[in-house]
């Protein structure tokens, strides 16, 4: 179970009035990329990863809601104010149409949000592999996000999250390490 | 030298509906312990070779494991 704190891993500040930014950032919102996926990703392989590293993706995977809730914070704030006519500028009007300011999980091509984004091998390699080349395509994304966006305010807080994957991937380069450690030589025959 | 299968004891549970493997096992092939081959290793026979899949000993990966330990708990 989880215990709720009731405030963002990193305060979130949107400066400018420039709702075509949040149809850039639902990409890691509901993307094959996103932190849904990633927390999706890492909570479900827990069970039958190895108990030594089991732990690791429980911590990752929660971080991994707290961004996106800070996702999620930046594009309501860019959008809770705009007009039907600033959606349609914004190139939003497609998500107007069906969502009105609802957020929704898809990517920024509009491209609903699916299990198949990730996978679950059973495998503990291929599957701290894939972890390992998910936090590197997300830190990926927050550098095209950045690239995107003049907003200071919305680039430090992506500037964060983009750290954080680089902390996640380290860890779960320690947790192939572990994986691959010959543990006291005790073989079983 | 490192070995091609690693073995774990998952927890058990006094309340498991179902007779409990006690031992799990794991791959981890040669690939994920050379960073970049050297040049010059021993090669296999070419008919060897073709009948492994790699020219290398150092990249042979047998499956399964040839310990007859796979996640049977026998
Ligand atoms: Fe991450």
């Amino acid at each position: 179970m989880w215990y709720y704190e009731k405030k963002l891993q990193y305060p979130v500040r949107v400066s400018q009035c420039n709702p075509m930014l949040a149809k850039f950032l639902i990409e890691q919102y509901g993307g094959a990329d996103g932190e849904l996926a990633a927390a999706l990703r890492y909570l479900n392989q827990r069970y039958t990863i190895p108990d030594k590293v089991a732990g690791l993706l429980n911590d990752i995977g929660t971080e991994e809601f707290a961004h996106l809730e800070m996702i999620a914070t930046m594009v309501y704030k860019l959008t809770k104010d705009a007009t039907p006519e600033q959606m349609k500028e914004a190139g939003l009007g497609a998500h107007y149409a069906d969502h009105d300011k609802a957020l929704f999980f898809h990517n920024a091509a509009g491209a609903p949000f699916t299990a198949t984004y990730f996978q679950a091998k059973g495998d503990p390699i291929a599957d701290i592999y894939e972890d390992i080349a998910a936090e590197e395509k997300a830190r990926a994304t927050y550098q095209w996000l950045i690239n995107m966006s003049d907003d200071p305010d919305i680039n430090d807080g992506l500037k964060f999250l983009r750290e954080r994957e680089v902390v996640h991937s380290m860890r779960f380069r320690e947790a192939a390490e572990i994986l691959k450690e010959e543990r006291d030589k005790k073989t079983y025959y | 030298m490192f070995t091609q299968f690693k073995y774990w004891e998952p927890y058990i549970s006094p309340f498991d509906p179902c007779p409990p493997m006690r031992i799990k096992s794991y791959s981890t092939p040669p690939q994920l312990y050379i960073p970049f081959q050297p040049k010059g290793l021993p090669q296999f026979k070419p008919m060897e070779a073709l009948y492994r899949g790699t020219l290398w000993p150092a990249l042979f990966s047998p499956y399964p494991d040839p310990k007859k330990r796979g996640d049977q708990d026998e």
